[in-house]
């Protein structure tokens, strides 16, 4: 016991009752404030969240005092710091939607391939090489991928198709999607692995080979757990900046052609961002009704990937 | 219905086995495709950037001409960002972490917080930039610091840290808890003494995998506005500046850049020349995340052999 318990006029060498009691109600009060400080750190990922959303409506909101809604999303041109200025968001959405396309394209099929492999065909040796290589890859820096893009993969490319220019949204979209493979390929094994060995015995024992039970049993057993996988892709597609900068060019330019360059809602803000513009701006708050749209469309993927979820969803 | 000769049987299985086979191939294909990339990202970097790997390189500011431009100012950005990083972050998401596992009761608030948590892991990391950009930069006055960008990369990692604490904590057992309670330990002190000890490697490696991801993150740190050319670094505590003494938080407050955002910088420039800087950098930047990494890897490899409750 420390001296607190031991008071000076206790003889008997033992804490007196009272002094106990007032060293555990000490203790009470202490580990009262321990737990408001615990409950303090959890609470700031609240605040983050109220955060991001207070400064991208508040700016967002002066934004639209200047520009209509309507103009916002049906304009077909983006020229926001010219003295013509027009804030067709469109055109920004469709470099999105075009890379991100063409990083699915990849990312999804890969993925899923690599997960039926690691789950339902490697050897436990392999399994253990292939997952810290996978890991690596999903840790390398977005900004190495997009050198590796600009300088490595559109000369590449460009051997192959002479017309490609030296920023596209093919290239960047293609180291994307490697990019993404990890993600889609851990969660995907991570989900086939749950699927309880009985299932798989049982096709098995009416004759099935292996890749008939991958595709005919195991998939469709983990297709909620597949498509949360997916989900997740989507959502680092669309938020991916770095990679979009470099690779693809920051010139908005409203097109459906992988072959063009063109910039994103990312990449436009990393282009604003750059520049000097002063704070409270038409060109500064476009920034963050940018970054306002760009939430949404990931909030939009993130509820439909937990109602797909919840739809799916097979407990074993 | 006819029943099959011993033949056709004979075939239905060779071409079961077939496409089998050819599965496997095509997974081993992909597989080594994602290694290819790898290694074909750092053969590219060490080839092209080799001639700059000299001692001047890592103690040369930047610079106009590519040969003698270097990346003193973006490696100790890095580490100050860093180290701003993990003092806030670190402290945070433990404390988060062992909220939600050992305290927190099943209310609504609980919810709220674990709701919330999932999906702050799926925000895009520019966002938290415009964050930082609206918050710290401009509501704090913070300004374009180095204290703004360790914050920022900060609440970014958060979300990786509280879920690898609270994996680590999960996994162990409640015969630990009722052991320590049971000879008069309150929470605070099982917690203190039991929990936080145990989960230790778990929350080590979390930490290590969320700052592997803040020292190579790039757009959050361009959005808040970080120069690209810097040709100075922050004051040490305690030296003479041109304006007096530097304090010992001084640093916090300084200008800085970072190595991703030189990669950006060389890499954008039409200048062939700075290819190789930017080369050399992604090699240098690369070489750091992929030893944290590893470090971490092998720390979870040898945490799941060495404990068994």
């Amino acid at each position: 016991m420390n001296s607190h318990a031991m008071s000076a006029n206790n003889t008997s060498g033992l804490p007196q009752v009272s002094d106990r009691l007032a060293y555990n109600a000490m203790r009470h009060w202490k580990e009262r404030l321990i737990e408001a400080l615990l409950l303090a750190a959890a609470a700031v990922s609240v605040l983050t969240t109220l955060g991001i959303v207070y400064v991208l409506v508040s700016e967002s909101v002066s934004f639209f005092a200047h520009v209509g809604i309507v103009d916002f999303l049906t304009d077909t041109q983006w020229t926001p710091l010219f003295d013509d200025a027009h804030f067709g968001i469109m055109v920004l959405i469709s470099g999105t939607l075009v890379s991100s396309g063409v990083a699915l394209l990849v990312a999804i099929p890969m993925g899923t391939i690599i997960a039926i492999y690691l789950s339902e065909f490697a050897d436990s040796r392999v399994r253990e090489a292939a997952k810290p290589i996978l890991e690596l890859l999903g840790g390398i820096p977005t900004i190495v991928f997009g050198y590796f893009a600009l300088l490595v993969v559109t000369p590449i490319l460009q051997v192959i198709l002479p017309s490609l220019p030296g920023f596209s949204l093919l290239s960047a979209g293609l180291v994307m999607g490697i990019m993404i493979v990890p993600y889609i390929a851990s969660l995907s094994e991570d989900a086939m692995r749950a699927v309880p060995m009985s299932m798989r015995e049982g096709a098995y024992a009416m004759g099935s080979t292996k890749l008939y039970t991958a595709i005919h049993v195991v998939v469709p057993a983990a297709i909620s757990g597949l498509a949360a996988s997916y989900i997740l892709g989507i959502s680092r597609a669309v938020g991916e900046t770095m990679i979009l900068a470099v690779a693809a060019g920051m010139q908005p330019n409203l097109t459906w052609n992988p072959m063009e360059p063109a910039a994103t809602i990312t990449s436009y803000i990393v282009q604003v961002a750059l520049g000097d513009l002063p704070h409270g701006s038409i060109g500064y708050q476009t920034i963050f009704a940018a970054g306002l749209t760009l939430l949404l469309i990931t909030l939009l993927f993130n509820i439909l990937g937990q109602w797909l979820r919840a739809k799916y969803r097979e407990a074993y | 219905m006819k029943p099959l000769t011993t033949e056709q049987i004979r075939r239905v299985i060779a071409r079961g086995k077939f496409k089998d086979n050819l599965f496997k191939a095509i997974g081993v294909f992909c597989l080594a495709l994602a290694l290819v990339v790898i290694v074909a990202l750092i053969a590219d970097m060490v080839i092209k950037g080799s001639d700059r790997f000299t001692l001047d390189f890592f103690l040369n500011f930047a610079s106009r001409r590519a040969t003698q431009a270097g990346i003193l100012s973006a490696w100790v950005g890095s580490l100050l960002v860093m180290l701003v990083t993990a003092l806030a972050a670190v402290p945070l998401g433990v404390a988060a972490g062992l909220y939600l596992e050992e305290y927190a009761k099943r209310n609504w608030l609980t919810n709220v917080i674990e709701i919330n948590i999932t999906n702050l892991a799926a925000v895009p990391s520019i966002v938290y930039g415009l964050l930082a950009l609206g918050i710290f930069v401009y509501q704090f006055g913070f300004g374009q610091s180095i204290l703004s960008a360790g914050l920022t990369l900060a609440l970014l990692i958060l979300p990786i840290i509280i879920v690898s604490t609270r994996e680590a904590i999960r996994a162990i057992p409640a015969m630990i808890r009722e052991g320590s309670m049971a000879v008069g330990a309150t929470r605070w002190q099982t917690c203190r003494y039991h929990i936080l000890p145990y989960s230790m490697p778990g929350i080590l490696t979390g930490v290590i995998i969320g700052l592997a991801r803040a020292i190579g993150e790039t757009a959050p740190i361009i959005t808040i506005g970080a120069l690209t050319f810097i040709a100075f670094l922050p004051p040490v505590p305690f030296t003479e500046t041109g304006t007096g003494t530097a304090g010992l938080f001084d640093w916090v407050m300084s200008p800085f850049t970072v190595m991703p955002i030189q990669i950006f910088n060389w890499t954008s420039r039409p200048d062939p020349a700075f290819e190789v800087n930017a080369a050399a950098a992604g090699f240098v930047l690369m070489a750091m995340v992929l030893s944290m990494n590893a470090v971490a890897i092998y720390l979870r490899y040898k945490m799941r052999k060495n404990i068994k409750w």
